[in-house]
């Protein structure tokens, strides 16, 4: 047993309402630079969609992940031996053309322009070349955009749906979608790490952030390939790769990071998830189909003296136990079962967790009146009778399997009839625990996940421990070295070459 | 004098400066060591471009280094005509790779629009010496043929001398002006190597092989 500690997330999809405020908060924090310009480390999707960069979950084009070959857990991109032939051309590499070209306008037209008749405007420019473009493409290019045949037709999970469910999810009176936000998974088994050919990626001990040490980075965008989430990006400026920190500076000092904190529908809860890294290679090689339940069995639980022990050993500190011990994730993802992470069929082991949408509630109408259910199966007619089919859902969250999500979304149907019996009052209340209890819930559970998903306070959402910064390998060095500098770490401007 | 000059003095400067800038920027500005690439911003014509002088440039170079280190060997291969025709054909069709490469790289950087935002003076001295380095190498190799024997016989001792700290230019005093001119770019080269994006040949990733898959690295003393 080697228990390690991780910062984990849960998106509550149910929650997102496709602001892009998450983005944008992000955007000002960390990418608004040149070369950077193009990055969103935070994006918000909708699904079925082709994301960002366009289609990345297509892993025959962009081998990006881990595949079982021969018994061995081995990157899709490449083997061992084989590495080095790929160095001097990336075929699976994206291009600026699968995100886009960033754009500015010429606002100093509209002061500057010359008296004319007619209005001036301000063109598009690339903020790559500075000349005029015609823009084709944005990172949120598709966004609201459900059942479109340039995007929701080309989602690269529709392959998993029978050819009427697609037309279904095509045709304009059955329309659906959802916001999918993403960022750096911060995997417990990080593809990006482990292709880096100079070994510049590196996963921290203590908080389980991944991150790229610039100085190290010597841009050979293995990394960017690796990744099955294309959530590292290659600086065209500098020559580096550079991906989502999870604001490590704030996390340091116990404070959520820019797109949790801004988070309008407040979908974002972060905590500690205890995590034993000895299981990690066995978890990897296991079916698709059991790889949920793989997922989960990494995760330790962190009441058993025997996982606290192990933690101890490996410097996780009494206030990290404890915040393991309130993880609003732990409860989402082990105690309650209802967040998955990602595409698990990617053998990553994402620390980011998604309770997926249960979208707007169907049941029969007579006379304008919704009929509520007067039985379990009643309660439960909706999953299967639902837009979006839950093959979808399963390709997205459950590698394929249906298990899972439906456990999930049977839950939260079982939890919203039960409350509507028991503050609305015109569902039978017999009925409702029926169905709570076929959803493997009771109302004690039920009421703790009402509370953490509709009535969480901020420090319900995100119980994050402050590292000790004091214990840091900077103690080690003479402050007063320093005294009169600049400060401890990196001071060079991000330059391009020499 | 001048052949000391140039054949002496202008290699010695080349590879103290060599050794000595590459290791302080490595030291100093560890940031500006990167590949550079532009694959994101240009894929398809690079492919061709960077795989065929990539790999035409390296099998060449390793003959040099070869010939360099085991002179007698070459020598002794080339004994019968044949497999004196086999390497320098191999050689050659090497070094056309390398030219195409090299060709196609710098119809790249000056066509695709994109390409050119991320083009530095020093990349266009760098580019237009190493194509006069491959194709004043090609010169050399249809004009003055069987390289590969007076190279073993003149060349390696005369670099072998500057190594030794003992040079001895008269070793190649009395060879073509084409061939000189091919040495002399090739000391520009190393010049160049470390104040260009030539640096990344000197951190090719052979470490991968050797290395765990995940790296963690523990922030606090006295663990791991």
């Amino acid at each position: 047993m080697d228990i390690r500690s991780q910062v984990a997330m849960v998106f509550h999809l149910d929650k997102c309402i496709g602001c892009h405020t998450c983005s944008i908060a992000c955007k000002n924090v960390w990418t608004d630079r040149k070369g950077a310009d193009y990055m969103w480390w935070n994006n918000v999707e909708t699904k079925p969609g082709t994301g960002y960069p366009t289609q990345w979950e297509n892993q025959e084009e962009y081998k990006g992940g881990w595949v079982v070959k021969d018994g061995k857990l081995q990157l899709r991109l490449t083997s061992k031996g084989k590495f080095l032939q790929k160095i001097f051309h990336q075929p699976s590499l994206p291009t600026m053309d699968e995100y886009y070209e960033p754009w500015t306008y010429r606002y100093e037209d509209l002061f500057n322009g010359p008296e004319q008749d007619d209005q001036p405007t301000a063109i598009p420019v690339s903020k790559v070349t500075g000349q005029y473009i015609d823009i084709e493409a944005g990172p949120n290019w598709d966004d609201d955009l459900g059942g479109s045949p340039l995007y929701a037709r080309n989602d690269v999970n529709l392959a998993a749906l029978s050819e009427e469910q697609r037309l279904q999810l095509l045709s304009i009176e059955t329309l659906v979608m959802f916001y999918l936000p993403r960022i750096c998974n911060h995997c417990a088994n990080p593809a990006c790490v482990a292709a880096c050919p100079s070994g510049a990626i590196y996963k921290r001990g203590e908080d389980g952030i991944v991150l790229i040490n610039q100085n190290v980075c010597r841009g050979w965008r293995y990394c960017v390939s690796a990744c099955p989430y294309k959530k590292v990006f290659y600086n065209w400026s500098t020559g580096k790769s550079e991906k989502c920190l999870l604001c490590y500076p704030r996390v340091e000092t116990g404070q959520a990071p820019a797109c949790f904190h801004s988070c309008v529908g407040r979908i974002r809860y972060m905590g500690v998830l205890l995590y034993d890294a000895d299981k990690i290679e066995a978890a990897g090689l296991r079916p698709d189909a059991e790889l949920v339940t793989a997922h989960r069995d990494l995760l330790a639980d962190p009441n058993d003296p025997a996982v606290i022990e192990s933690a101890r050993r490996n410097g996780v500190t009494e206030q990290v136990l404890q915040a393991a011990r309130k993880s609003p994730v732990y409860r989402f993802v082990k105690d309650w079962g209802l967040a998955l992470a990602p595409h698990p069929e990617y053998r990553t082991f994402p620390s980011l967790f998604y309770v997926p949408a249960l979208g707007p509630v169907t049941y029969s109408m007579e006379n304008g009146v919704a009929l509520n259910p007067t039985s379990t199966e009643e309660i439960f007619a909706p999953l299967d009778q639902a837009r979006l089919p839950m093959s979808y859902l399963a390709s997205l969250f459950g590698a394929g399997q249906e298990a899972p999500v439906r456990y999930a979304m049977k839950k939260m149907l079982a939890i919203r009839t039960w409350k509507r019996a028991t503050e609305v009052g015109d569902v039978d209340l017999k009925v409702a625990l029926a169905g709570l209890r076929e959803a493997d819930c009771d109302p004690e559970q039920a009421e703790a996940i009402y509370r953490l998903t509709s009535l969480c306070s901020f420090e319900d959402r995100f119980v994050i421990p402050a590292s000790h910064r004091e214990q840091a390998v900077e103690v080690l060095t003479n402050p007063l070295e320093r005294k009169g500098a600049a400060g401890f770490g990196f001071r060079e401007a991000p330059q391009r070459g020499f | 004098m001048l052949t000391n000059f140039l054949f002496v003095g202008f290699p010695y400067v080349a590879l103290v400066l060599a050794i000595v800038v590459s290791i302080l920027r490595f030291t100093w500005r560890p940031f500006s060591y990167s590949s550079l690439s532009s694959q994101f911003l240009e894929t398809e014509s690079l492919f061709w471009g960077s795989s065929l002088w990539h790999w035409g440039i390296l099998w060449v170079l390793s003959g040099h280094l070869f010939a360099f280190f085991l002179p007698e060997a070459i020598l002794a291969w080339n004994a019968r005509p044949l497999r004196l025709y086999l390497l320098e054909i191999t050689g050659l069709s090497m070094a056309l790779l390398a030219l195409v490469g090299v060709v196609a790289l710098i119809v790249r950087r000056f066509t695709d629009r994109r390409v050119k935002v991320v083009t530095s003076p020093l990349d266009v001295v760098l580019l237009a010496v190493l194509l006069y380095q491959v194709a004043s190498g090609i010169d050399v190799a249809i004009r003055y043929r069987w390289g590969s024997a007076w190279f073993s016989t003149n060349a390696a001792p005369y670099l072998w001398s500057l190594l030794k700290l003992a040079p001895r230019p008269e070793l190649i005093a009395p060879l073509p002006w084409m061939v000189k001119l091919h040495f002399l770019s090739g000391f520009l080269v190393i010049l160049l190597l470390p104040f260009t994006r030539l640096v990344h040949f000197l951190v090719v990733p052979i470490f991968y092989y050797w290395r765990r898959p995940q790296v963690v690295i523990w922030n606090r003393k006295g663990l791991r």
